[in-house]
């Protein structure tokens, strides 16, 4: 099977501190890959290299086989990457229907059609049904602002599958969720992955939360992979066990 | 323009000697440019943005050159120079006095501000806060005392500047756009966060500037520095002498 | 927006619109005259607000494109006795392309490098209009500049022109309107909130910044070929650093990212200079005074203020 992400040899270094040390690892088509590991395991910024926030200083990102290392974030998305940012990020000026158009028009027609075309860029439809989704509807009018944290992650989640990307790359999504929320969370990441056929890769820290979203586990730690494989397999790791807890 | 004035006031309206108008001129413009600047526009303001500020700040230009015009007059008066006005002959060149003591007087401050912000105490902590306030405000650095400083000791150069300046451009109320603006590009040109790139900054202007105004066009006079500091910006953003200034993403 | 705010924005359009067509009729033509400046000088305001408010851009560069557009309207009309209306869109097109050539490299930078970049153009520009006697007349400017006329009913008047001043303003606004309700217009506020969220959202930051510099200066270049008639006097005073730090207050003290805040600054910045004229030398500095004490108090300027006093 033709992988969807393939990182090789990936290697970023800031100055004398080394990040990511050699990262290989191959993601395929709708699977739900999990990054896990202590603090300052290099998982940010593993994820911003094969975005394009940073340029790798080695080794090489390729999607659907063609190379994509160091491409501008918005090419990339424009490529069907998209992805979901730590420190929650969407625009709190705009109303939650303004903030899901806008998460997709980049991708219907092109600079022109979009000046002179319809103001929705004809995503009307698609932002109504990604609202009923998330269960989001009731808030559609709403200034983003105005939103409780838990209902601004899920229209951060809803933003990143507006344009029906290829892969999508979540950086802990489950941050600062409360628990009811969470268990609704990890359900429609599931549906969606089902309904929109995309491949994930989430770097979290929730154990529980990654464990039981995901289909396979990476471990990292002091930037190089240290375990793999399913996540029954990888939570009796003792290697694994060791980088979180130290030597005993 | 305005410790000028202030200095003006002095002499001509309560008719003190110049030495007394002087310094009573500098505390005038300490307390007033200095305190006052600081704790009644900057402080509320900054937390708004910068550009509220600029135009805050815009606006503050505006009422002194207005109210030096409306309450002490539109003319050009003469100011005292503190030196005698004659010239003298190095080696077949002539230079005025003036000019000399200018040069040695800013050799003197920008060593004397080198000096300080190097060699004491109070100075590296200003150096510090200004760059990682808060991790300066964690080593118990009194940052709030310190920004005040900066203030303080501009207001203390621009005194200087208007004793040394307004002798030759004479007071009057449009002074100091142009030196103003001057002295804006040199700190770019030169870098924002080096006191040692403001004074190449400087020095490189005032050369340029004049040989300009002689060998190529007056009327374009200012056309080069402006070019310059396009192609400074779009280059090399901090400068021929600063040091690129860490963003934390 | 609730209904009340609806009842009360849709009676103050009402009653502003009524006065801006009605007024003329009672006013001496020295009144109708500073009437038709508030149209133009919102004009350019609006672009500058486009440019500013946003797109999140500094421009310090905007008084040069008024400046170009006034002198292609003012040379073409009188040494070459062109008609007003090639000159017009001609006007518009060359800002388009300047502020397109200077936003390329320029908008590279941030904020106040940005503010310094467009200051030196400024500058760079008007050193141009002050020198090039063959071309500009230097100081000595370009004078009777002819008004245009409409399908053969001449302009000339004052009130007449100042229909035709306000009929582009109408125009104007309702392009900019179309443009902030498109896509366009809601990149350009992703773009001014959060540059990094919009590109991994596929947004072009650089287009789309530049698109907002370069129509923010053609509208600025409208502005400037209506000045041209309005005055029927070319020279390069009013385009300097000045008129940049003025339409800069327009926007701001109006409200920088309100649709209307250009013509509420340009209410200010304008009109109000000449109704406070009585009182000589103190207006500019009770000018000076409201500004400071605006920017202290409602830095979102008079439309934020507004905003917060209709949200209660």
């Amino acid at each position: 099977m033709n992988p969807v992400l393939q990182v090789r040899d990936l290697r970023k270094s800031f100055g004398g501190i080394v990040a990511v040390d050699g990262v290989s690892f191959e993601v395929e088509e709708r699977e739900i890959l999990g990054i896990i590991g202590p603090n300052g395991s290099g998982k940010s910024t593993l994820f911003n290299c094969i975005l394009g926030q940073l340029q790798p200083s080695a080794g090489d990102v390729r999607l659907d086989g063609r190379p994509v290392t160091g491409m501008r974030p918005c090419d990339l998305n424009r490529r069907g990457v998209s992805r979901t940012f730590q420190l929650l990020q969407i625009f709190p000026q705009l109303t939650v229907r303004a903030n899901l158009i806008l998460a997709g028009q980049e991708h219907q027609g092109s600079m022109l059609s979009r000046l002179v075309g319809r103001p929705d860029a004809g995503l009307s439809a698609v932002a109504e049904r990604m609202l009923g989704f998330f269960r989001l509807e009731h808030l559609a009018d709403e200034k983003a602002g105005g939103l409780s944290y838990g209902q601004q992650k899920l229209l951060d989640v809803a933003m990143a599958f507006m344009a029906g990307p290829r892969l999508a790359l979540l950086d802990e999504p489950a941050g600062g969720v409360n628990p009811t929320m969470l268990a609704n969370l990890r359900e429609r990441l599931k549906a969606i992955n089902t309904e929109q056929g995309a491949t994930f890769v989430v770097i979290e820290h929730n154990m529980e939360f990654v464990m039981t979203l995901c289909d396979r586990i990476l471990v990292l730690a002091e930037g190089r992979i240290i375990a793999q494989g399913a996540p029954a397999d990888v939570r009796r790791d003792p290697t694994v066990i060791e980088a979180y807890l130290g030597r005993s | 323009m305005l410790p000028a004035f202030f200095i003006l006031i002095g002499t001509n309206t309560f008719g003190l000697p110049f030495w007394l108008a002087a310094i009573l001129g500098g505390a005038a413009t300490l307390i007033l440019l200095g305190l006052a600047f600081k704790k009644l526009m900057v402080d509320p303001m900054i937390h708004h943005g910068v550009l509220p500020l600029v135009i805050a700040t815009i606006g503050l230009a505006i009422l002194m050159k207005e109210a030096v015009r409306e309450f002490y007059g539109a003319d050009a008066w003469p100011f005292p120079a503190l030196w005698a006005t004659t010239d003298v002959t190095v080696f077949g060149a002539v230079f005025a006095v003036q000019s000399l003591l200018i040069l040695a007087v800013c050799i003197v401050v920008v060593g004397a501000l080198q000096l300080f912000l190097a060699g004491t105490l109070t100075g590296r902590c200003m150096q510090a806060t200004a760059q990682n306030p808060a991790v300066a405000r964690l080593l118990g650095i009194r940052v709030e005392r310190m920004v005040l400083y900066t203030f303080l000791i501009n207001a203390g150069l621009v005194w200087i500047a208007a004793l040394l300046v307004t002798p030759i451009y004479l007071a009057k109320f449009t002074n100091g756009e142009i030196l103003g603006l001057y002295a804006f590009i040199a700190a770019i040109i030169g870098g924002f966060n080096q006191a040692r790139g403001a004074i190449l900054g400087g020095l490189l202007l005032g050369v340029i500037d004049n040989f300009c105004a002689v060998y190529i066009s007056s009327n374009y006079r200012m056309a080069i520095p402006l070019l310059i500091l396009i192609v400074v910006i779009l280059v090399r953003p901090q400068g021929l002498l600063g040091r690129v200034e860490e963003r934390t993403v | 927006m609730t209904w009340s705010r609806k009842i009360v924005s849709v009676g103050i359009l009402a009653l502003a619109s009524a006065f801006l067509l009605f007024a003329p009729l009672g006013l001496k033509p020295y009144g109708i005259f500073i009437l038709s400046m508030w149209a133009v000088m919102t004009i350019a305001a609006i672009g500058l607000n486009l440019t500013l408010g946003y797109a999140g851009q500094i421009s310090l560069a905007q008084a040069a494109f008024v400046g170009i557009g006034a002198y292609v309207t003012g040379w073409l009309t009188t040494k070459g006795a062109w008609p007003f209306w090639p000159t017009y869109f001609l006007g518009f097109a060359s800002c388009f392309v300047v502020g397109w050539l200077l936003g390329y490299p320029a908008l590279r930078v941030q904020h106040h490098y940005l503010a310094f970049v467009t200051l030196a153009f400024n500058t760079l520009v008007y050193l141009v209009f002050r020198n090039e006697e063959w071309l500009t007349n230097g100081i000595y400017g370009l004078t009777n500049v002819p008004r245009p006329s409409l399908f053969g009913y001449s302009l000339k008047g004052a009130k007449e022109f100042y229909y035709f001043c306000l009929a582009h303003l109408v125009f104007v606004s309702a392009a900019t309107w179309w443009l902030i309700r498109s896509p366009w217009g809601r990149a350009f506020v992703a773009v001014r909130e959060n540059p990094i969220r919009a590109l991994s959202l596929g947004v072009d930051t650089r287009r789309y910044t530049l698109m907002a510099f370069a129509i923010g200066a053609g509208l600025g270049g409208i502005s400037g070929t209506l000045y041209a008639p309005l005055t029927q006097f070319v020279d390069p005073t009013p385009f300097a650093l000045g008129l940049s730090l003025n339409l800069l207050l327009m926007v701001v003290l109006g409200g920088s990212g309100y649709f209307f805040g250009p013509f509420l600054g340009a209410v200010v910045a304008v009109l109000l200079p000449e109704w406070l004229r009585f009182a000589q030398g103190y207006y500019l500095m009770g000018y000076a005074v409201l500004v400071i004490v605006m920017m202290a108090f409602w830095p979102s300027g008079l439309l934020g203020l507004a905003d917060r006093l209709l949200k209660r």
